[in-house]
């Protein structure tokens, strides 16, 4: 078995004008999760179809189960359970077909685990796909990406606009995929509560670009959010070396910095200014200060 | 097992288990021969990524304060757990800290804490060893 089940480097692409992809590198290895952030049109759709070999590499390689997915599709395909964002399932089908039809593909399908999903959903096999809720829809989607036991799981916004419930069901296909039989799970996501729990890995992706990517607990801890006091009063934010994201007011501010604490510290003190508090940064705040907008700073005086 | 996890707290998911179990043993909550929850029922029940669980009774193992039995499921082990004096020192430094900190920046002298820290433990030990939740107002 390969020892990398993904193995994405320098990939680049563009789109008409715009450059969707650009030297993007990313590894999964096998029985972990993988969880993909960034704002809308980062480029995590577009990294997942490499995968799948929907899209073919114009710039760097693509490698799953050390096979390229262009080429060897039928070697890549059959071990990937796929949920896409739009939730694309054959219309015309009932639920009941779509699992036929799934199961024709996938010699793993466990058929068994399809019922007990189905049943647990409380989903009417006998519907067609097209007169399913959306919820009903993301549900039927997971049962076919799931009830084979894929080596791989790609789900991309598998929780975007479903109720607490279905997102639950998600999440526990995630674990159970981990847990039972070590299998990798790649999932993007904007409930970044949800990439927090469920992920072991994270990539921030920004503009096409990787922005970070890393052990969760260890890409926390290399952003730190400290609360800070000032003695005098700030409209503006003040500058301070290491700082990516400040917010606040006055005197009391909150600020993201990454890097050397002991220079954040120095800076603070030299602006008149006491470190109340830190702590690890939550991935909310990482992104915030990696992708969102700045506000504009203070100079020193 | 009565585990809450905080996703704002700073501090890895994974240690916030660990440190749950670690309080549930050392305040008999959880006896010596009791069993663990599986991986995968935590992992569900918490809706965490099972090797966050892994990680956790990895670290709890390697301290001694469970073990697995062959086979059939992770308990908790007879003995008191060997953390060395300094590293338990150091988790409970890490926590007056933060406690101090906040005191601080809530007017509360070093005085008001000692005497609360008196008043908490004399309330536990009244109501039958209750955690008190973190997040509880103190009312001065």
């Amino acid at each position: 078995m390969e020892e990398q089940v993904v193995e994405v480097t320098g990939l680049s692409r563009s789109f008409a004008q715009k450059q969707a992809l650009e030297g993007v590198s990313f590894r999964a290895t096998a029985g972990q999760v993988y969880g993909l952030v960034g704002s809308n049109g980062a480029g995590k759709t577009t990294l997942l179809k490499h995968l799948l070999g929907l899209l073919r590499a114009a710039t760097g390689t693509v490698r799953v189960f050390g096979l390229d997915p262009v080429r060897d599709p039928v070697g890549v395909l059959g071990r990937i359970g796929y949920l896409s964002e739009e939730r694309e399932l054959p219309e015309w089908m009932s639920v009941d077909e779509l699992m036929r039809y799934t199961q024709a593909w996938h010699p793993s399908w466990d058929a068994a685990y399809a019922r007990e999903l189905l049943e647990t959903f409380g989903l009417d096999s006998s519907k067609k796909i097209k007169d399913l809720s959306k919820g009903m829809r993301a549900q039927a989607g997971l049962i076919a990406a799931v009830a084979h036991r894929p080596e791989l799981l790609i789900l991309d916004e598998p929780s975007s606009g479903l109720d607490a419930v279905v997102r639950r069901d998600i999440l526990d296909a995630v674990v159970r995929a981990v847990a039972d039989d070590g299998r990798t799970v790649i999932f993007s996501s904007h409930l970044l509560d949800e990439v927090e729990r469920m992920s072991d890995h994270v990539t921030l992706m920004h503009q096409g670009r990787v922005a970070l990517s890393g052990v969760l607990d260890d890409v926390r801890r290399d952003y730190q959010r400290s609360r800070v006091h000032f003695a005098q009063h700030f409209d503006q934010p003040p500058v301070l070396e290491t700082a990516l994201l400040m917010d606040g007011g006055g005197r009391a501010w909150s600020v993201v910095h990454s890097g050397s604490a002991e220079q954040f510290r120095r800076a603070v003190l030299a602006r008149g200014g006491e470190i109340v508090e830190s702590r690890d940064a939550t991935l909310e705040e990482i992104f915030l200060a990696r992708a969102g907008r700045s506000r504009p700073q203070a100079e020193a005086a | 097992m009565d585990i809450t996890i905080h996703l704002n707290d700073g501090v890895p998911i994974y240690r916030q288990i660990l440190n749950q179990v670690k309080y549930l043993v050392a305040s008999g909550l959880l006896q010596p021969g009791e069993e663990l929850p599986p991986i995968r029922t935590l992992a569900l029940q918490l809706k965490v990524t099972p090797n966050t669980i892994v990680k956790a009774y990895g670290e709890l193992e390697a301290s001694g304060v469970i073990h697995k039995r062959r086979g059939s499921g992770t308990f908790v082990s007879d003995t008191r757990p060997q953390l060395a004096l300094r590293q338990r020192r150091r988790v409970i430094e890490q926590r007056i800290d933060a406690l101090l900190a906040e005191a601080h920046q809530l007017n509360f002298t070093d005085d008001d804490i000692l005497r609360m820290v008196r008043e908490r433990r004399a309330a536990m030990d009244e109501s039958g060893a209750e955690p008190a939740d973190d997040k509880k107002e103190v009312k001065r």
